[in-house]
């Protein structure tokens, strides 16, 4: 573990993160996706990183700010304020390459060569919790609408998942699309087996957890 | 429908199963018609079931409204496969 200072919307805060480091050449940024799926992925990409320092490469798995231990407000984030605080973590971990994984890719490091897996929409995030919420209210006997959920989300930010979402993040998300230009793309049949994230119980995977570093590790070394 | 396209149906809607809860390969492989879904199986609770559907729209190539997503839909299996089936044939036809 290590912390990385991060500007927020009360100053600056310490953050942390999960780190391998040992001073080598080859040190990469790790941008997690976003709400639940970070918790779903955390394993299988913690031991990717056990992996890669196998394999000689350093590597950081950084919060991102008002998730997982962050003691910023999870309301007072944007995607653009994400954007910034993983820029700053690329720059505070000196990294060479990142890996972003699926929602991590609306809001990685653009110029740092490396690699997307499986990257969404924001809008296809947004909508999937907006269902689960739904389909939560309709189980309890009430009724929600989700384009009305949205029009209130825009202004007034919404609660998802158990999440409360700003009205910025809500409108970010709305249009976000994964900015990967120059960094290729990892689907998860490269990897094998079903897909951590769509899990409902947070799961592991050692074979795909070797797959996604022997990807990365020949990836830096070509 | 041909029958090649049903079966092809049954076959990813098994896969999307197995992804989303983590069934085992024989698990998946065992689900019929009868087999109870939302209600009856634990790990599907309503984060799950809208996981489900997203994947099921993806993989599918489907938009599955609100106002479709129901008790019935979801009771089964079968019903799950049936609503499935239906829609790919309503998506192929328009």
């Amino acid at each position: 573990m290590a912390s990385w200072p991060c500007p927020g919307p009360g100053g600056v805060t310490e953050e942390l993160a999960i780190t391998f480091k040992a001073g080598r050449t080859a040190r990469l940024l790790i941008v997690p996706p976003l709400f639940e799926e970070m918790n779903r992925t955390r394993r299988l990409l913690v031991e990717t990183m056990r992996r890669l320092d196998a394999a000689g490469i350093d590597s950081f798995l950084p919060d991102l700010p008002g998730c997982n231990e962050s003691t910023q407000s999870f309301e007072a984030q944007s995607l653009h304020g994400w954007r910034a605080a993983m820029a700053l973590a690329a720059r505070h971990f000196a990294a060479t390459h990142v890996l972003a994984v699926r929602g991590g890719a609306l809001v990685f490091p653009v110029a740092l060569p490396g690699w997307v897996l499986e990257p969404v929409k924001g809008a296809t995030i947004l909508r999937q919790m907006v269902r689960a919420r739904v389909i939560a209210a309709r189980e309890a006997g009430s009724s929600e609408d989700s384009a009305e959920l949205l029009e209130a989300g825009r202004s007034e930010g919404l609660e998802l998942a158990g999440y409360r979402l700003g009205a910025a993040l809500v409108a970010g998300l709305e249009s976000a699309r994964p900015e990967d230009e120059g960094q290729r793309e990892i689907r998860q049949s490269d990897l094998g087996g079903g897909a951590l994230w769509l899990r409902s119980e947070p799961g592991e995977s050692p074979e795909q957890a070797g797959a996604l570093a022997r990807i990365i590790a020949e990836g830096i070394d070509a | 429908m041909t029958d090649l396209t049903a079966h092809d149906t049954d076959t990813v809607l098994r896969a999307i199963l197995r992804d989303v809860l983590g069934l085992s390969a024989e698990r998946a492989a065992g689900l019929d018609s009868a087999t109870g879904l939302f209600g009856a199986m634990p790990e599907l609770d309503s984060m799950a079931v809208a996981g489900l559907l997203t994947e099921m729209e993806d993989r599918f190539d489907i938009v599955i409204e609100d106002d479709e997503v129901d008790g019935e839909m979801l009771e089964t299996y079968g019903n799950l496969l049936s609503f499935a089936a239906d829609k790919r044939a309503a998506a192929t036809r328009a």
